[in-house]
């Protein structure tokens, strides 16, 4: 589930709470997104490669938060892990054109 | 000409007319506004999330069945057609594999990033969700389609002979909205009956229950006992890193089979034995047989998959970790909304199906679609279904919303008696009823009656709840959704008195063959359930 925003990285531009399919969250009077309706995150950790500023850390329980902490997905440098090893960056796309998956596909049969 | 509009902020009973109304986000949508945008017609996509990320193929990554024009194909066809349970049709697997491929070949056009083979042809049989949900979100902006982001549908539109509009809220006010359309296409995606599953939390089977309030009927809804694997507690449905996959208890101890092999491949011969291990206990993996080329490839190619254990700090190749199946309804099984003519009609006039609202029987018969199928069927469906639309839009030009009935039941209009009902606790009973193992992945007569009973209790009481207003109609339409899909899965495996594909029967193990034909339910406080081979005057609907 989405569990951290962070407020240093965050530069209020919005898009998460655009994008986010499960429409999870909402803003304060700063602009900052809070998440208003945790629970109906579907842990797809796409607002994580949407966010410009790899501001967002989605947890991988999808039934309840872990308690995860900002420093802590830090230290463990998770913030934007999903967009890196995607290609994307910066919220933008990229990376397709390096996918590998045929090779798995061939191996699978 | 189709022409891009700004749209001003919605406020309650706010109207919109166009010719075409694609109801959903995913793949299947985005294909169908293509497709009657290329017509001429005006076009709106009404998404419940954003068109981009919302549905089962964005935050996923899946392959697709791209069968090249040539001899081959009629070869493709037909080993595929071996695997489907008897209830596919040649004629429609032949056209799906044809216009997938045909808009395949159009995302090389419009320059798609496929990744290249080592001769540098393009290899354009997978599609890497986000990229490709985000890229085909600009086409559709660019084809000048109105898109409406955070829209739900709740309902349909109706008079006594076509589907002419639908009605809506805005998530984000929680007011009102309402569309006149010539054409509608439900490309709603499947029904995850609330499972915890990558991109879930709106496949609701909304679709389902627009259709069956019009009239029309479901097929194929027992073909639902479709789980995959996935790290325990996490979202991540994904089976491919399961085929290189050993599987043991807590002790680590090796399940084995009835020979004594070790149990691997939990996509294939494996899963069953890993289902039947759940039961006594918890299951373990280690994606050990994956040598360090296919674990580098693994994890760049199916990124997502790595989340969890990266976020865990495990090694899935080293560790052990603990796994679940988790159920995917009609997401990765086949039933949905009948299709009854070839550009994809429901057999209502107005009313158009595609994607994972539809039923893919067609195309994949009794067993799942799911790694090939599903996604060149969303290609498809909603390429055809989206000038079927558009034609039924040019064809009733005269259109008036204000003679046209509200269609929606359940959740928006309530009986005398309005009571108060917990919507999360019906949602939970509803879960309980049909995503354990022992009541999906293998049924009894048992079981489904007890089902059946506690299901027929739910929804009468959603049918006697004070009806919702404001933003609260959403959930309210979702559980009568996911409660009704259940009802009409449940009739339907009641009368499936044998195991076929994806619906395994522990008191009818095996098939039978005076059953090789498709199970059509309608209804809503009736559920009716009956085999095709006797209905046959209905086909001649539409
Ligand atoms: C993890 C995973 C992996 C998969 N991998 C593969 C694969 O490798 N190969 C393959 O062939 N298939 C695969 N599939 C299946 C494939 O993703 C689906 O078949 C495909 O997404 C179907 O497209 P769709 O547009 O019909 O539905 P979806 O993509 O599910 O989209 C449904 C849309 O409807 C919207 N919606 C729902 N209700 C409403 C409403 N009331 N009003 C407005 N909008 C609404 C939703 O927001 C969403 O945008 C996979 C599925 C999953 C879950
Ligand atoms: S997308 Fe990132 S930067 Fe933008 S508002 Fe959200 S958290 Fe902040
Ligand atoms: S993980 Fe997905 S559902 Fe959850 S907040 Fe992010 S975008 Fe929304």
């Amino acid at each position: 589930m989405i569990e951290v925003v962070s407020a240093d990285r965050c530069i209020r531009c919005d898009i998460c709470e655009r994008v986010c399919p499960a429409f999870v969250f909402d803003r304060d009077e700063t602009g900052l997104p809070v998440i208003a309706r945790q629970d109906d995150c579907q842990t797809c950790f796409l607002c994580e490669i949407y966010c410009p500023t790899d501001a967002l850390y989605v947890a991988e329980q999808a039934h309840g938060p872990t308690g995860i902490t900002e420093p802590e997905a830090l230290q463990r440098d998770l913030f934007g892990a999903y967009a890196r090893s995607l290609g994307w960056s910066r919220g933008r796309a990229g990376g397709a054109e390096n996918d590998p998956t045929r090779h798995i596909r061939v191996a699978q049969v | 000409m189709a022409s891009r509009r700004k749209e001003p902020p919605a406020e309650d009973g706010r109207l919109i007319e166009t010719d075409v109304l694609v109801v959903g986000g995913g793949p299947a949508a985005a294909w169908a506004a293509l497709s009657a945008a290329e017509t001429g017609a005006r076009v709106v996509l009404a998404d419940k999330g954003y068109h981009g990320t919302s549905g089962a193929t964005a935050p996923s990554n899946t392959g697709t069945w791209c069968v090249p024009p040539g001899e081959d194909r009629a070869a493709s066809v037909e080993r595929r057609f071996k695997r489907t349970a008897g209830l596919a049709d040649r004629r429609w697997m032949l056209r799906a594999a044809d216009r997938a491929y045909e808009n395949l070949q159009k995302l090389v056009e419009w320059g798609y990033p496929f990744p290249s083979e080592e001769d540098g042809s393009l290899y354009i049989a997978n599609l890497r969700g986000p990229d490709y949900m985000r890229f085909m979100r600009q086409r559709v902006q660019k084809a000048g389609v109105t898109i409406l982001d955070h829209h739900p549908i709740l309902e349909l539109l109706g008079d006594d002979n076509h589907i002419g509009g639908a009605a809506g809220v805005v998530r984000r006010t929680g007011a009102g909205f309402r569309v006149s359309a010539g054409g509608i296409v439900l490309a709603t995606g499947g029904c995850a009956f609330f499972e915890r599953i990558l991109g879930g939390t709106g496949l609701t089977g909304d679709g389902h229950l627009f259709a069956a309030e019009a009239g029309a009927s479901l097929s194929g809804m027992e073909f639902t006992g479709k789980y995959t694997l996935a790290p325990h507690g996490s979202s991540l449905n994904k089976g491919l890193p399961f085929r290189w996959a050993t599987f043991y208890r807590k002790n680590g101890e090796v399940l084995r089979d009835a020979r004594g092999e070790p149990v691997t491949n939990g996509i294939g011969g494996g899963e069953r034995q890993v289902a039947e291990a759940m039961l006594s206990g918890p299951v373990y993996a280690r994606l050990d047989l994956a040598d360090p080329a296919m674990q580098d490839w693994l994890r760049r190619g199916q990124p997502n998959c790595f989340q969890p254990y990266d976020r865990m700090g495990i090694n899935p190749f080293g560790d052990l970790f603990r796994v679940e199946l988790k159920y995917e309804g009609t997401v990765r099984g086949t039933g949905g909304i009948r299709i009854v003519s070839s550009e994809c009609g429901t057999g209502i006039a107005g009313l158009y199906a595609a994607g994972d609202a539809a039923s893919r029987e067609n195309v994949t018969g009794g067993i799942s679609g799911g790694g090939a199928i599903n996604a060149s069927w969303a290609i498809a469906s909603g390429w055809w279904a989206g000038h079927g639309a558009a034609q039924h839009a040019r064809r009733c030009q005269n259109r008036e919303i204000v003679r046209l009935r509200s269609l929606g039941t359940t959740g928006l209009r309530g009986t005398a008696e309005r009571v108060d009902i917990d919507l999360a606790d019906a949602a939970r009973t509803v879960h309980a009823e049909i995503a354990p193992l022992d009541k999906s992945y293998w049924r009894t007569t048992e079981t489904l009656e007890t089902s059946r009973r506690t299901l027929e209790h739910v929804w009468a009481g959603l049918r006697q709840a004070k009806p919702a207003t404001g933003i609260d109609r959403l959930r309210a339409r979702e559980v009568a959704s996911v409660t009704a899909s259940a009802r009409w899965t449940i009739a339907a495996a009641l009368l499936r008195t044998e195991s076929r594909g994806v619906h395994r029967r522990r008191d009818f193990p095996g098939e039978d063959e005076a059953q090789a034909s498709r199970i059509l339910v309608s209804g809503l406080d009736q559920v009716t359930a009956v085999r095709e081979d006797r209905a046959l005057p209905m086909a001649q609907e539409g």
